[in-house]
């Protein structure tokens, strides 16, 4: 699904990510961690296309296909979904005006908007004044309007209250899964069978991996791939170490 | 004072002739001045309308009310009919402000006269539409608005000018007069032409109680735009509210700005302007004045630029007393390209995301304003945003 190689990304005259590579195969979920200013948001938004990230070297390929230079909009069409972690505000457009740009037919907005406790919200213009919990949910329902093949979530459950991180972490499974989530069961073999979507998640807590099934963690350190395995197991390697001392265990 | 904005000699005008006649009914205009004066927000079919006055040139084509309560008259037959009206006209405005002003006074076109009685609510909005057909001309017209006490009136004015016009000149004087608890909202849509200069002078008097909403649309191209719409909120807990949405696209010159002057306990102002320069130049001014403590007034005034144009905005407040609370927003800027890429990241094109921002920027949703009044800007600004790039 998403295949990145050899990557390195220049932004505002500093390299901030060197020596990425990166398979995230169809139907697979990973997981990113690593510390603060490690280059995490940096790699999804040069997934996603954002200016200011340059790519000096390597290449981006989805769905087989050299994305390294393409729009924003046509990797959107393409297929990837990205969350944000900091959205910026945008005075006089609704949030359902913006589900509907999204893909989500008028009908179906109010029930979407209700998986996610933000039927109250389908009047408010976008992201202005939003709690920090508000925008999460906010940019995760923009990504069901939208049914991305790729996911690309910016830490889910940070600032999100107890009550919400089950909602967001089962919306996100299903998302994932590809299942609208209207309340239907699904039996073991069929979630596996719908499931065809790709997803890479940054984590600081880990609290999604209750939710979610990640299959493989990776953990970015100083712009650079340190290492990759089991996402409980690094994570509880962080833990109790700290990153520099996890780190240097792997390396050795 | 407005310096920066391309200043016509009145006398190059023609201030006779451009005389029409009277028609009975609106299906009688023309094909062309029909869809122009849509655009500018008049219902032709006058089915949600309290009242209509049409003034082309310098003739009253068209006048009526529709309501028990509700007068709607050229200002000529007005002053006619009611003995006290001269003490109303130019009380607020003084012929001597300007040469444009004092043209008015000298050489005055009708005007519409529209008042609703004590008590009376209108139905629907009353409507009037000032048209600029003959080339060259100037019309210069003088509106008296009267809300008797604690009536209810809503007043939408299209100005708008045959097509493809070459040059004109608008002179509107309108003297607003908002009694004991009355409710006034007026909103205009212009859409001029490139070659027509503008010159709007406006005051308006607020009793107690009383409310003045005041809604200015100008979306399309006019040479020269300036006015500086003043309020006087006379009485205890009179409110002012001005909403400005401007576009200036290229060869558009606009100076505009609104005042309001606060001058008793309790009074409140609010002055809110989305201006667009597309290449055009706008200077938006708002002025507030508190004179006695405890009133309350916010000006906020945001610019977008697209293109090569320019925006100067000028808030100014001014406190003459203490314990009053007044505060302005002002920004101008181009639309960060931020936004526009979390909007692509949505599937938008690059200009698809900032033609919505765009929108999303000019939609101001005003308080106290009919939802059909506001259906008619949310038009207005709908039609217009093709021309916009
Ligand atoms: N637009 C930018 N301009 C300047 N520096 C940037 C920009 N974007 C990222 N950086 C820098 O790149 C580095 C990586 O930042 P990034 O936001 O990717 O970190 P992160 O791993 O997501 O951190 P966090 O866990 O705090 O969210 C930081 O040093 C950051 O300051
Ligand atoms: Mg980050």
């Amino acid at each position: 699904m998403l295949e990145i190689v050899d990557l390195k990304v220049e932004v505002e005259g500093k390299i901030i990510l060197e020596h990425i590579d990166l398979e995230v195969p169809e139907g697979k979920t990973y997981i990113l961690f690593g510390p603060n200013g490690s280059g995490k948001t940096s790699l999804l938004r040069t997934i996603m296309g954002f200016s200011g990230y340059n790519v000096v070297e390597g290449k981006i390929y989805f769905k087989g296909k050299d994305i390294t230079d393409l729009p924003i909009n046509e990797r959107a069409r393409m297929g990837i979904g990205m969350s944000f972690q900091h959205p910026p505000a945008i005075d006089g457009i609704k949030v359902k005006d913006l589900l509907k740009i999204c893909g989500a037919k008028d009908e179906e907005i109010p029930e979407l908007a209700r998986k996610v406790n933000f039927e109250h919200f389908l009047d408010r213009d976008v992201n202005v004044g939003f709690s920090g919990g508000e925008i999460k949910r906010s940019e995760i329902l923009q990504l069901m309007a939208q049914q991305p093949d790729l996911l690309l979530i910016d830490e889910p459950e940070s600032g999100v209250d107890l009550e919400n991180i089950p909602l967001i972490g089962r919306v996100l499974n299903f998302l994932l899964k590809g299942i609208n989530g209207n309340g239907k069961k699904y039996c073991l073999r069929e979630e596996r069978e719908a499931r065809k979507r790709s997803g890479l998640i940054i984590t600081h807590t880990g609290y999604i991996l209750d939710y979610v099934d990640a299959d493989l963690a990776t953990v970015l350190f100083h712009g650079r791939i340190a290492c990759s395995g089991n996402p409980r197991e690094l994570l509880k390697g962080i833990s109790e170490h700290g990153y520099e001392e996890c780190v240097k265990c792997i390396r050795m | 004072m407005y310096k920066d904005v391309i200043i016509p000699d009145v006398d190059e005008f023609k201030h006779e002739g451009g005389e029409h006649e009277y028609i009975d009914d609106l299906e009688q205009l023309s094909e062309e001045d029909r869809q122009q004066m849509i655009l500018a927000g008049i219902d032709v079919k006058e089915e949600q309308r309290s009242g209509t006055y049409i003034q082309e040139d310098q003739s009253v084509v068209h006048c009526k009310a529709k309501q028990e309560g509700v007068e709607v008259m050229d200002v000529r037959t007005a002053l006619e009919k009611h003995e006290w009206l001269k003490d109303y006209m130019w009380s607020g405005v003084n012929p001597e402000a300007d040469e444009y002003t004092k043209k008015a006074y000298e050489k005055p076109h009708y005007g519409y006269f529209i008042r609703v009685l004590p008590g009376v609510k209108t139905t629907y909005p009353v409507q009037a539409c000032l048209y600029l057909e003959t080339d060259n001309l100037s019309q210069n017209v003088h509106n008296i608005i009267i809300a008797e006490e604690d009536s209810e009136l809503h007043i939408i004015t299209g100005c708008a000018t045959k097509p493809h016009l070459q040059s004109g000149l608008h002179i509107g004087i309108s003297e607003f007069f908002v009694k004991k608890g009355a409710k006034l909202s007026f909103t205009m849509i212009h859409n001029w032409a490139e070659g027509v200069y503008v010159r709007p002078r406006s005051v308006a008097m607020v009793e107690e109680d009383g409310l003045f909403v005041n809604n200015y649309i100008s979306l399309r191209n006019v040479k020269s735009l300036q006015m500086y719409p003043t309020t006087h909120l006379n009485g205890p807990n009179a409110i002012a509210r001005y909403n400005s949405i401007l576009v200036a696209p290229e060869g558009s010159h606009m100076d505009v700005g609104g005042r309001v002057i606060l001058k008793r306990e309790g009074c409140r102002a609010e002055i809110v302007a989305r201006t667009l320069s597309t290449g055009g130049k706008i200077i938006a001014r708002g002025h507030l004045v508190g004179e006695v403590p405890g009133i309350k007034a916010h000006l906020e005034c945001k610019g977008l630029i697209l293109g090569d144009g320019l925006i100067h905005a000028i808030p100014e407040l001014e406190g003459k007393a203490p314990d009053l609370e007044m505060s302005h927003e002002a920004a101008v800027g181009r639309i960060g390209q931020e936004e526009i890429e979390y909007l692509m990241a949505r599937g938008l094109s690059e200009d698809e995301a900032t033609s919505v921002i765009v929108r999303g920027f000019l939609n101001v949703d005003i308080k106290g304003l009919p939802e059909q009044l506001q259906r008619e800007i949310d038009r207005a600004i709908e039609q217009g945003e093709g021309k916009f790039f």
